[in-house]
Order: C-alpha cells, then structure tokens, then sequence
C-alpha cells in the first residue's frame, strides 16, 4: 500500500487522533473536512481499531475521496482528499 | 437517512449513557437527525450540578467491569457529557427532558445542563420520532 506514495496528492493536514475512542476519530475527521477546502487532502491518525473500517465507509457515504489506508506501528492512518 | 434515530435514555449510570452518546454521535456523523429523550434517572444525570459527577455503572458490571470502564476513562475516553456536546456540533442532535420525569424528580428547566434542548411530553416525542428507530436505554 506504501509503494503508490509519490503518486499520492501531498498531505494538507494531518490530524492526531490517537489515544481517542470511537467515534472521537471520525468526529474530528469531519470537523477538519468542514474547515478545509474542496481539494484538501486530509490524514487522520487513530489508534481506536474501528477507525479503518468506520471511516472509509463514512468518506463514501459522504461524498469524499479515500485516498488511502496505512497500517503503521500502532495505529492506522487514514487519507482523504474532501471532494465537495 | 432522513428519519431520524431516536433514543429514548431511562438508565442513569455512566456506562449506559456513554452508550448512548455512542450511538448518537455515529448516527450525528452521518448526518442522521436524532431525538434523544430524557426519562427517570437518565434525567437526572443531566442535571446542572450532577453531570460531571460519578454515576455508577449498572449492576452487571460488578468489579471487573468498573476497572475496565476507569482504564478506558484514565487511557483518555471522552465522558458521556463531552461525546454528546461534540456530537452536538456535528450534527443535528436535540435532547428533550420528559415532562412527567421532570415533576418526578421535582426539578424545572434552569436545573438541567444546557444540553438539554427543552422540556416536551411523549406525544411531542412521538411526532418527532416520525418513522425513525426507536432505542430504548
């Protein structure tokens, strides 16, 4: 998954939510989504086990771009780009 | 999505109410309109001056399951309280106190915390919750 990096949009603004519980992660994802503009690549960093499922699955619903899921030492990183 | 999901909270104790805040936050993430009504002690923890306080957990919980509800809490778990006000600011969250739990507990509107949105009947529950789903905790 971290071999596509350099074709990947550049990071806009990472958000630190590790150490928050579900849903603490995705709330602070969409509260950073509604502050950005259209074309801002937003990551998220979670520790809460449920972020790499629940957030993908938001970012469709809502309209948004995945860009990526990593899976790090710890904790998963979550990439979006906001699309609307 | 548009029927809202509507929660109807009975139970006082912090674990049946961070539950709830859960639910409503997720639903709240969503977009999903939801209608939380307040009843019996569940009411009274959203009382001015006892919000923040400790509220038990319930009975199933027993020992063990206090120790996991603290480690969570000291690992950093936003409160019951905290997890509706952010949801609150997401989405479109109102929290109505039950009007008989209200005279039960012999308490007026100034009482409860500025969570609470206002004071309504059933029936007022009722048309709001239209054909959403109805949660009882």
């Amino acid at each position: 998954m971290t071999a596509e990096t350099e074709t990947r949009p550049t990071i806009t603004r990472t958000i630190d939510a590790r150490g928050s519980f579900c849903p603490g992660p995705l709330m602070e994802l969409i509260r950073a989504i509604r502050e950005g503009a259209v074309g801002d690549v937003i990551a998220v960093r979670s520790s809460d086990s449920g972020s790499k499922i629940d957030i993908p699955k938001w970012i469709e619903k809502a309209g948004h771009r995945l860009i990526a899921v990593d899976n790090r030492d710890g904790f998963d990183e979550i990439i979006v780009e906001k699309a609307r | 999505m548009d029927e809202p999901l509507n929660l109807v909270l009975f139970s006082g104790t912090d674990d049946k109410l961070q539950a709830a805040a859960v639910l409503a936050a997720g639903a709240a993430a969503l977009g999903k309109p939801v209608n939380v009504f307040l009843q019996y002690w569940a009411l009274d923890a959203f009382r001015r001056d006892r919000i923040d306080r400790d509220h038990g957990l319930a009975p199933e919980a027993g020992p063990e399951g206090r120790t996991h509800v603290d480690d969570l809490r000291k690992a950093g778990q936003a409160s019951w309280s905290e997890t509706l006000r952010q949801a609150k600011d997401l989405g479109s969250i109102d929290i109505q106190a039950c009007s008989l739990s209200m005279d039960l507990l012999g308490i007026s509107e100034s009482d409860l915390d500025p969570l609470v949105d206002g004071v309504e009947g059933v029936t007022a529950f009722y048309l709001n919750a239209g054909e959403g789903h109805m949660v009882f905790i």
